[in-house]
């Protein structure tokens, strides 16, 4: 199949609502984004960037927003050229309450196979979901940045 | 974090978290084919794998994809390698700093 696809789960002790502030709360992601932040209005539609020390790592545009359960968000990688050339990918974030935690499950894929798209945010969501299960269960994240 | 290291704790398991990295999102049947296991002990190890969450399944259709999920092999990382391996650098940094202050004396 033509596509390249990963799926990452955590389970955080919070509610759907506060795990939702904490993935749209832009000033709130700077804590554990690990350096990066955001900005966007979060209106489907809208245009979305992530930051990375004041460089544009990846841009896109919000294409679902329904709060507290699902945020899906056309992406594309800006600074490796070759994942640049591959256009957009999406990222669907999705929230599930279970037994007094969320289970987040982050699914990035693209419909092509062997993405340098996927390949350059792979290595990414793992130290963010991380850090942000930290930053919700004990108010501390693991690391400030890369 | 018991499950993580329990589930690591097995060559086959482990086996097919690298069979995983290589090509994500296999089926039961794609797994099998690459691996010297029978089948049914393929699907115990990838129960296993999917209750210690590092093993995440998506249906689709009549099959079941299975992806690596390395999020709790992050915080295995951070808890352990990140913590001695820092212990380790300031001691090599501690040493360093005796012998060359020793040196001035």
């Amino acid at each position: 199949m033509a596509k390249s696809e990963f799926i990452y789960v955590t389970f955080i002790r919070t509610t759907p609502k506060k795990l939702w502030h904490a993935l749209t709360d832009l000033e709130f992601g700077r804590k554990y984004w690990m350096g990066g932040h955001q900005e966007t209005d979060w209106k489907v539609g809208s245009p979305w960037k992530l930051f990375f020390e004041g460089q544009l790592a990846d841009s896109g545009e919000i294409v679902e927003f329904k709060p507290p359960k699902r945020l899906a968000i056309k992406w594309r990688h800006e600074m490796n050229p070759k994942a640049k050339a591959e256009g957009y990918g999406l990222c669907v974030m999705a929230l599930e309450p279970m037994k007094g935690m969320v289970k987040l499950t982050v699914t990035h894929s693209i419909a092509r196979k062997d993405s340098k798209l996927i390949e350059a945010v792979s290595g990414g969501w793992p130290s963010i979901l991380s850090n942000l299960k930290s930053l919700m269960e004990t108010g501390k994240v693991l690391m400030k940045t890369w | 974090m018991d499950a993580v290291f329990k589930a690591l704790a097995d060559a086959g398991r482990r086996k097919l978290l690298d069979a995983l990295h290589r090509e994500n999102g296999q089926t039961l049947k794609r797994l099998c084919d690459h691996l010297d296991m029978t089948r049914q002990a393929v699907s115990k190890h990838l129960s296993l794998l999917e209750a210690a969450n590092l093993v995440v399944t998506v249906r689709e259709g009549r099959e079941k994809r299975h992806f690596l999920n390395p999020v709790p092999l992050y915080a295995i990382y951070t808890r352990w390698i990140g913590k001695y391996e820092v212990n380790r650098l300031s001691a090599l940094s501690d040493l360093k700093n005796k012998l060359e202050s020793k040196r001035k004396e």
